[in-house]
Order: C-alpha cells, then structure tokens, then sequence
C-alpha cells in the first residue's frame, strides 16, 4: 500500500498507509490526519483539502484541472505547488510522497 | 404575522398531482410543513417542473448528487442576473430595484475579483482579531439576559450578536447594528398586510434609506485613509472602487443579508434543535467538546437558506429531464440536507454524527458562503460562553418561523433560563 506522508504546519507529521484507488483528501479524512477538512466529500467544491506537494512529486501528481484552479482561486494562502488533496489519486507510484499542510483550511 | 399563527392548513401533498407541487410555496416554510413535498420529489420526481406560481415557472432540484452537479456547473447554470426567485407579475419577474448587481450573482471573471475584494475581512487572520470582541459581546449579551422569565431569543441573542459583529465588519457606528438587522429583514420580505414591509412602495423607501446611508458610508471612505472595514475595502480596492452606485449598493445589501440573518437564524435553531431533542442537549453538556460537531450538525439541520437560484445558460439533459436555455433552476439545500442516500437518518438531529461538516447549507463550487468560518466561529463561542454560564435553556412556546422559502429562519422564540451555574 502506498505510503504518504502529511506534515502539519506545526510540522507534526502523520504516516498513512493509503489504499490505492482512494485519494489524498480521504486517505488523510479517514486516518484521522487533523488540518484536512473535505467537506464536500471529494467532489472539488469547497476547496477545504488544501495541501502543498513539493516539486519533485509534480510530475507523478500531475496538473490541476480547471474546476481545481477555480476553488484554490478562493483559498487561503495559495502558492504555486497548491493542489487540492481530493483531486490527486492514489497509486503505487505515489508511495512516499510527501505532502505539507496549510495552517488553516479557508 | 396573523397568516403565520393561524391553523396549519391540512394539505394532502402525497394526493396532488406531481406538476401541481410547488415546492417553494412560502406558507410551507412559515408552517414548517414543507418535508413531504421534498420527500416525494427526492422519491418520484427529482428534477421537477413547476410551470406556474406567484414565483415563476422553474425548475426543482432535491438530491445531494443533483445540487452538487448544478452547483459545480457554473458555466450551464449562471448566477446571473439574481440567485433568488422572484414574484411575478403578469408573467414578469417583478424586480424592487433594477439594476442592483451582487457578486453572488455574477459570473467569473467578475464574480472572482470582487469576490476577493471582501474576502480579507473574513479570512483568518482577522477572524483571530475578531474572536476575542466577539467573546467579549457574547457574554455581556449572555449576563444581561432575564432569569426566570421568557424573552425573545431572536432578539436579544441572535440579533444583537450578528448585528455587532456586522457592524463591526462594515465599519458602521454599533449604535446604528439593529438598522442593518432592520435592513436586512425588509430585504428578504414579501411586501404584505402585517407583515415587516406592507405594500411594495414603502419596501422600495426602505431601500432608499438603506442605499442612502451607504452611499453616506462610501464617501467617507473614499476620502479616507483605507481602513480593514468592508465599505473601506470596495472604495479604495482597484476592483472595486469604480463601481457603479448599484453595484456598491447590492454587494452591501449581499454582505449585510449574508453577514447576519443566516448565522443569526442558525443561532435560533440551535437553541430550538436542542430543545427538541433533549438526549442531544444532554450530550452537549456532558462533552462541550462536541460543540463544533453540534455547530455544523446545526447548520445541516437548519439549512438557514433553503435554495440558491440558477438560470440555464444552453438547453441541457438533466435526470432525464430538457432544461431549457433561460430556465430557472432552484437547488433546494434544504432537501439535500435531508437525502437519506447521503446523510445517514437525515430528518434526525445527532450532534456527534461522523461526518458533520458534510452538509449542503454553505453551497458548493465557486460560490460557495465566503464567511462560513466567521458562522460557525460566532455559533461556537455563544455556546461556549452561555454552556458556562446556564444550565439550561428552555423554548417554551413555538418560534415564529419566517414566511419566507427562502430565508429558512425565525422572527421571534421564547424561552426561558431557569438559573445560573
């Protein structure tokens, strides 16, 4: 199973065996990881899933799509690595990623 | 409000005809009997067509999955020009102010950019600012209540708390926050005998007072050093600052109706939800932590705005069904928010429910509520300010509900605080 990691702001840092197939938002929503929110359930509609995946990771995580740029447009904070946790899926080439968490979801 | 304390009129919904139901049909919402109408739609016709009403023909959406498709859709289902269904007169929408423009109801790229003009003033570095006044008036609000005897919560809870805050944010003097509460109220109501706002004339002199004392507000502004208040924001932000009179006027109107009446109502509903289902009640006292929970479980609950409105911009195939280029389309929260295919027992009110903050009641896409946070951070801290100071709460007659399928809220509810801690 892939391994992701999300870091906190604070830095804290949560080690979550993600089920291939699932998303980042869910694999963080339903291990508990505090700083996603995902309230629209993966449907790209409320931009509350937003993290920051490094460089080296752009290639596998691949581009926002439109309707992504459209929510992050309205986030808190965006830098050009924001992407929104429910629009990356998850498989084996994303093991070990590394994602950063915002300090607030809005 | 005598139409609203009359008898509930018996009506058998399961026995009209489908293409007779008109979901948005006011009195529903006033009498609290509208559930069966969105239960049968959300069963037998969920994307429904009322051809004739005192609101226009339109289009009815009741599923989550439906509403989150439109809502996410925003280039075949426009915002523009109105995010509400309006009376019709003679087959025409019946508009108070022409020519009033809000960034809720424009479409990007304008809609972004105004949007973003505001949008510091909730963010979370000023929602930290703004937490601790707040606190500060939620407990002067909370000592100064009656012990012992019933008062309107409506008014001096819920209506004083929202209308500092917004007051607060649009840089008005407090002791005029009770005129944007006013204003707001008259803005959402159906002109009619007894009611708030009486004939159509004297609603179109409110606006006229209310635009007035704005545009007295902007000149201020603008003649000024920036400031972080909302008035301050549009007259001086490059976006916004040449915006025509109207423009300024509905974005102010959009900010005082969006920044008061849908928390202040959910401010309500909590305290009637509560009531209502007493283990829950129970359960909060005994685990305050679960405060957030509750708070989102209320604004599911409440749906304080029951539909946005949305215009069909190409002819489009939806649940099997012709939308048609110009159609009305109204997505009904109130009855996503109730899809038992989504949210497990819907009509039940459960504070500790697993996923609470999946509700419809913020909308979803790009115009999705800008100060959902500053909501929920109000609703929080008056519960943690009155759960320290009372024991108990108690509704002790029916609420007035709003006649309203709109503003899904109340005009006025007793209760009654037995004691102190």
């Amino acid at each position: 199973m892939p391994k992701i990691t999300y870091v906190e702001s604070d830095g804290n840092r949560h080690e979550i065996d993600v089920d291939a197939g699932w998303n980042l938002m869910d694999g963080a929503v339903k291990n508990g990881v505090p700083g996603i929110d995902g309230d629209c359930g993966g449907n790209c509609a409320c931009a509350t899933c937003h993290i920051f995946v490094s460089a080296e990771w752009a290639e596998v995580t691949g581009e926002r799509t439109e309707a992504e740029q459209e929510m992050l447009e309205f986030a808190e904070n965006v830098q050009s690595n924001s992407r929104l946790a429910c629009q990356i899926e998850v498989d084996d080439r994303l093991d070990g990623l590394v994602v950063h968490l915002p300090e607030s979801q809005y | 409000m005598s139409d609203v304390a009359a008898p509930v009129e018996v009506e058998d919904v399961a026995a009209l005809p489908l293409e007779e139901l008109h979901p948005a049909k006011a009195k529903r919402f006033a009498n609290d009997t509208l559930w069966p109408v969105f239960e049968r739609l959300r069963r037998e016709a969920p994307v429904h067509y009322t051809p004739e009403s005192e609101v226009g023909a339109y289009w009815s959406i009741s599923r989550w999955d439906d509403i989150m498709a439109v809502d996410t859709d925003h280039k075949t289902f426009s915002s523009e020009p109105n995010i509400t269904l309006l009376p019709h007169v003679d087959g025409q929408a019946d508009v108070t102010v022409p020519g009033l423009a809000m960034f809720i109801a424009m479409d990007p790229p304008k809609h972004d950019i105004q949007r973003k003009t505001v949008s510091p003033a909730v963010s979370p570095t000023n929602l930290k600012l703004l937490e601790p006044l707040i606190r500060e008036r939620a407990a002067k609000i909370l000592d100064s209540l009656p012990i012992g005897e019933p008062f309107d919560w409506v008014d001096l809870v819920s209506k004083e708390l929202t209308a500092m805050t917004l007051a607060t944010l649009f840089g008005v003097p407090q002791e005029y926050r009770r005129l944007l509460t006013h204003w707001s109220d008259i803005v959402t109501a159906q002109p009619g005998p007894g009611r708030i706002v009486e004939t159509r004339e004297e609603k179109i002199q409110v606006f006229q007072d209310y635009h007035a004392y704005f545009t007295k507000l902007w000149n201020e502004r603008v003649n000024a050093e920036p400031t972080g208040d909302l008035i301050s924001m549009l007259a001086h932000s490059p976006a916004t600052r040449n915006m025509s009179p109207l423009e300024f006027f509905g974005n102010v109107i959009l900010l005082t109706v969006g920044g008061n009446d849908t928390t202040r109502n959910t401010m309500t509903g909590s305290v009637y939800a509560l009531n209502k289902n007493p283990d829950e009640f129970a359960k909060l006292k005994a685990s305050p932590e679960l405060l957030p929970s509750m708070v989102s479980e209320t604004i599911r609950w409440q749906t304080p705005l029951a539909y946005m409105k949305r215009r069909a911009t190409r002819d489009v195939e939806f649940g099997g069904k012709t939308i048609r280029e110009g159609d009305t389309v109204a997505m009904w929260y109130v009855s996503g928010n109730r899809d038992e295919s989504v949210i497990d027992r819907p009509n039940d009110y459960i504070i500790d429910r697993e996923r609470p903050r999946q509700h419809m009641s913020f909308g979803f896409g790009i115009h999705r509520c800008v100060g959902n946070r500053l909501a929920e951070l109000q609703l929080q801290i008056v519960w943690e300010e009155a759960l320290k100071r009372f024991p108990d709460i108690v509704v002790v007659e029916e609420p007035v509900r709003v006649l309203s399928s709109f503003v899904k809220g109340y005009e006025s509810m007793q209760v009654v605080i037995p004691a102190r801690h």
